[in-house]
């Protein structure tokens, strides 16, 4: 029997992938066997030398751009790529995100634009993105990055929050268009994971969120990624328009 | 270019070459809904191995403005 995991010959597109949860998205990706294109704003070298490492480690083939996602023309670049050199695109992970901590009344309109753009409008230029080419093979997954914070809200997070209930919005109205089509779209929740961004929380923040977690732990990128290649992979076939918190338990 | 073109309205639209191309427009003539504009694109991109940017996409309103479109991918 052919292991469902093995996504061997496939084309995954990562958004957001030079480091934290994108950057362990891209890796196992890779290492179940697609070939990528990976995308970043900034961090350019990063993300070429990690393009690099990704490649010599894995044997795959690992392309690079760098674009601002909120733009609509970094997204219709990435499945261009995806267009030109394989004529195929089989997952799309709409990963790249942006935290601005604000409470209400003291968020500049900058905050909300830029949250709103990198957030939600980057999911919905890479679900029209990818879609386009999915429906020429009538398959593939879609892959969004969603938050707890999108789903239970949470003080000083106005945008965040609805920047990420947006992103569920998306994920439940694309399921539905796509399904006809076997292109399945599916949503991610992560908890308090360790990355850049939460590093930059205060030491109390930090261990007032650590105590609400059922677990009593932080999670790890490798964990948000393995819930990823669930919903890339063949192993969720029959399974769209969910939303999977990897929370370790966490109440907010 | 053009038959190929031709030969694709008549697959995802219906419209053969009796009917006039000047009335084939977008939202206009029966069969070209939101639906068969998608279909359209499909089969377009499929025959001409390409892929649209979205702004022709949503430029491509009728006949004469496909054949301009296209113009710019073969």
């Amino acid at each position: 029997m052919s292991d469902p995991l093995d996504l061997g010959g496939r084309v995954a597109v990562v958004t957001g992938a030079s480091r934290g949860i994108g950057a362990a998205i891209a890796r196992v990706l890779a290492s179940h066997g697609a070939n990528l294109i990976i995308s970043g704003f900034q961090n350019s070298d990063r993300l070429t030398s990690f393009a690099a490492e990704l490649a010599a480690e894995h044997g795959v083939s690992v392309e690079v751009h760098t674009g601002h996602i909120a733009e609509p023309s970094t997204s219709s670049a990435l499945a261009k790529i995806a267009f030109s050199k394989y004529r195929r695109l089989d997952i799309w992970v709409n990963n790249a995100g942006i935290l601005k901590d604000g409470l209400i009344g003291m968020v500049p309109d900058a905050d909300i634009n830029e949250t709103l753009g990198v957030n939600l409008a980057g999911v919905l230029h890479g679900t029209q993105a990818a879609a386009r080419l999915m429906q020429r093979a009538q398959s593939g997954s879609i892959v969004n990055l969603t938050s707890i914070i999108g789903r239970v809200g949470n003080t000083g997070q106005l945008v965040y929050g609805a920047s990420k209930a947006g992103v569920i919005g998306a994920t439940l109205s694309a399921a539905k268009e796509l399904a006809p089509q076997s292109i399945r779209v599916n949503a991610v929740a992560p908890g308090f994971i360790d990355t850049d961004m939460v590093r930059q929380l205060p030491a109390d923040k930090y261990d007032e969120r650590l105590q609400s977690i059922g677990m009593g732990r932080i999670g790890t990128p490798q964990e948000i990624a393995d819930a990823v290649l669930f919903l890339a992979s063949d192993l969720s076939r029959y399974v769209t328009g969910q939303v999977i918190g990897v929370d370790g338990g966490m109440v907010i | 270019m053009e038959e190929k073109i031709d030969k694709i309205f008549k697959d995802v639209i219906g419209a053969g070459p009796e009917v006039d191309r000047a009335i084939l427009v977008y939202g206009e003539i029966p069969g070209w809904d939101s639906v068969a504009h998608m279909a359209l694109v499909a089969a377009l991109e499929q025959e001409f191995d390409c892929m649209l940017d979205m702004d022709d996409i949503l430029d491509m309103s009728s006949y004469a403005k496909s054949i301009e479109i296209m113009k710019k991918y073969v």
